[in-house]
């Protein structure tokens, strides 16, 4: 418990200092924001599920091994061979896509099923963080002018389709077209601009599978894994950080004395 | 060299001694080196210099053995040190927040001789000699940061490398003897490797003896900028001078404990900084087809970063930028001031270095900014106030009012 508070306490000091020097940095625009536990267990349990029953079919973890995902995760190798792995690699393997990448792409002897081969997802979390894997989760919408019939609000013209539609469900964007001013003249608009048009406000249409809250829940989960996926040392340095500051604190005490103790006669 | 008085000591240490002068070495530069008793909490940042760079050498050993500099496996090796090398990520995140940390403390180290006039007679030397420390720094981080063969390593390269286009007649031509190849590639890594891991590292570690050495022949500054040596005891020691062991070990041991809780709060609990020690874009792997939508060099570079920016024309930015680093050589025959600290300087001064200090600052708020018009406005306006303090230093400082220095150093414990 004392642990987690000065983790906590910790973390928060640090982030405090870090933020001040990122909005210096000027952060990045997403739809939503998403606060991460990776240290939560249960979440990336749900959220490897998740991954591995929707995404890994197309997209490799190619840094990341099954056995490594099964000792952070807290699974016996039997659980995440027969729940997570269904490419027949081997405990040890890294995690490869099922799909063969030549596959995917147009031009490269492969059946072009998409324009763009599917990108590896090990580090999708450090190179566009949380809060964007979240806001492109949550932002889909169809899109008859593109190739497969989906766009993104998160990362417009995108040429992933919406693979959670069944359990989202669907839901449609509204815009509305650029204002004019007296001359004639269009404005830029407010919010978000795609494809020309103004971003209004997405509009749920057709229910899925979940409730609102229970696919926000599952994304949430989804999010916290690619997060802890992009930096498996995140858990351990949680596990050690406390107490490596906590003997630096007593240090800096004791050098504090004994620097008291020699100065003494120095007037 | 023999020396006047054979070695008394004996035992095994009195071995060595008559064969090597340990002793003498010891006591000139840590037994007897008497500084002056009122350092205060600017004067620990050159010992946490030397920590950080022992802390980047003996990181950076560990670093080589798994990193492979080629393009091809490049990042893939850095995958594999912070994910299946054990504690690889603790290694590799204490070399990346010492990179950063290096430049902080550098800094505060510049700024407090700035502040007493440690560059002033006779210790112009120890400064030009730390000028080109800083210089390699520069030139060491660039390097380091282009190993990992992210977007950024990438495009920070080809962007830096390209400055050196600007050169007239050969600049096309050295750009390309400097890269290997047409863009930074293979060749340009593997070298640039060489150039971090061996070359750059031996020079700082000469001039860091160098720097200290000419330190410990003329002796030490102090915040009062009182001359120690001139009053002395009966044994001919200086009175406002102590022994730098153990006075001054202990209080630096002290300052490094300091130190090094920020350092690992830092790496334990924000080892990208927001962002700022280790950029999101350097997690993707280098693509020469992909351009980053902003290309902008780490947070220490960004002042002079935005100093290039802020010049319309390509090769007046390299040079104004590279003069930016290079007027700092001239400090101390610039400054004309009779008193060295700025306790006892006159108000002109005080506000010269004051705004100097802001302008440095909003330059390198500047240059992590994408560079609107006014932004750019206002770089120019800060390149002129950077570039103005030392032209008008030699009038500011010879015209400025000062009060008198007292004879002795002044305890504000």
């Amino acid at each position: 418990m004392i642990k987690t508070y000065l983790t906590k306490a910790a973390a928060a000091l640090a982030l405090a200092l870090a933020s001040a020097c990122t909005l210096a940095a000027g952060g990045g625009g997403t739809i939503y924001t998403l606060q991460t536990e990776v240290t939560d267990r249960a979440t990336l349990q749900t959220g490897a599920q998740v991954y591995f029953n929707y995404c890994a079919g197309c997209h490799s973890l190619q840094y990341m091994r099954y056995s490594q995902l099964g000792a952070d995760l807290g699974l016996t190798e039997d659980q995440v061979m027969e729940n997570l792995n269904f490419t027949g690699a081997k405990y040890t393997d890294y995690i490869i896509a099922a799909m063969p990448v030549g596959d995917a792409e147009l031009g490269t002897g492969g059946t072009g099923w998409f324009t763009k081969a599917p990108p590896d997802l090990s580090l999708v979390g450090r190179s566009r963080g949380a809060d964007w894997i979240y806001s492109y989760l949550m932002t889909f919408y169809p899109d008859p002018s593109r190739p497969l019939g989906w766009n993104n609000v998160q990362f417009p013209n995108a040429s992933m389709p919406n693979p959670l539609w069944q359990m989202q469900g669907i839901q449609n964007a509204e815009f509305h077209a650029k204002k004019k001013d007296a001359a004639g003249k269009e404005l830029p608009c407010h919010a978000l601009e795609i494809n020309g048009q103004c971003f209004v406000k997405l509009e749920p249409a057709v229910g899925g599978r979940m409730s609102a809250q229970e696919y926000k829940d599952s994304m949430r989960a989804l999010t916290t894994f690619l997060d802890y996926v992009g930096e498996p040392a995140a858990l351990k340095r949680d596990q050690y950080g406390v107490w490596v500051l906590l003997y630096l604190i007593l240090l800096a005490g004791v050098t504090y004395l004994l620097k008291h103790e020699y100065w003494k006669d120095v007037h | 060299m023999a020396r006047a008085t054979p070695s008394q000591a004996t035992g095994l240490l009195g071995w060595i001694d008559q064969r090597l002068p340990v002793i003498d070495f010891w006591n000139q530069h840590i037994g007897k080196y008497y500084a002056p008793k009122n350092f205060n909490f600017w004067y620990y940042f050159g010992s946490l210099a030397m920590l950080v760079l022992a802390n980047q050498i003996i990181t950076g050993i560990f670093l080589t053995m798994h990193y492979k500099p080629s393009e091809a496996e490049a990042f893939a090796s850095v995958e594999y040190i912070m994910r299946e090398v054990e504690w690889g990520w603790l290694i590799r995140y204490m070399h990346s927040t010492g990179a950063s940390l290096f430049f902080v403390v550098v800094y505060l180290h510049m700024f407090r001789a700035l502040i007493y006039g440690s560059y002033k007679k006779p210790r112009e030397l120890i400064w030009v000699l730390g000028v080109v420390i800083f210089l390699l720094l520069m030139a060491e981080a660039f390097l380091g940061y282009v190993l990992p063969w992210g977007q950024m390593s990438f495009w920070g390269a080809q962007v830096i490398i390209s400055l050196f286009g600007a050169i007239p007649w050969i600049g096309p031509d050295l750009v390309i003897w400097i890269q290997g190849d047409f863009i930074p590639g293979d060749a340009t890594l593997n070298r640039f490797f060489a150039l971090h891991v061996i070359a750059l590292p031996l020079a700082i570690l000469l001039l860091v003896v160098l720097h200290i050495a000419a330190l410990h022949e003329v002796g030490s500054n102090n915040p009062d900028g009182v001359d120690i040596k001139k009053i002395k005891d009966a044994d001919g020691k200086p009175l406002d001078g102590i022994p730098f062991h153990p006075y001054y070990t202990v209080k630096d041991i002290f300052g490094a404990a300091c130190f090094l809780i920020l350092f690992f709060s830092i790496i334990f609990f924000q080892p990208t900084f927001g962002n700022l020690f280790l950029e999101r874009e350097n997690f993707m792997i280098a693509d020469p087809l992909v351009t980053p939508a902003h290309i902008k060099p780490v947070w220490y570079f960004t002042p002079y970063y935005a100093m290039l920016r802020a010049i319309p024309d390509k090769l007046f930015g390299v040079a104004v930028m590279g003069g930016a680093v290079l007027i700092l050589f001239l400090l101390p025959w610039l400054d004309r001031s009779a008193v060295r600290s700025i306790r006892y300087r006159g108000p002109l001064t005080k506000a010269a270095l004051t705004i100097f200090i802001i302008a440095f600052l909003i330059l390198g708020y500047l240059g992590m900014q994408p560079g609107s018009d006014l932004q750019t406005l206002i770089a120019r306006i800060c390149t002129a106030i950077y570039f103005g303090f030392f032209f008008a230093l030699p009038l500011i400082s010879s015209m400025d009012s000062s009060k008198p220095v007292p004879e002795r150093v002044t305890m504000h414990d």
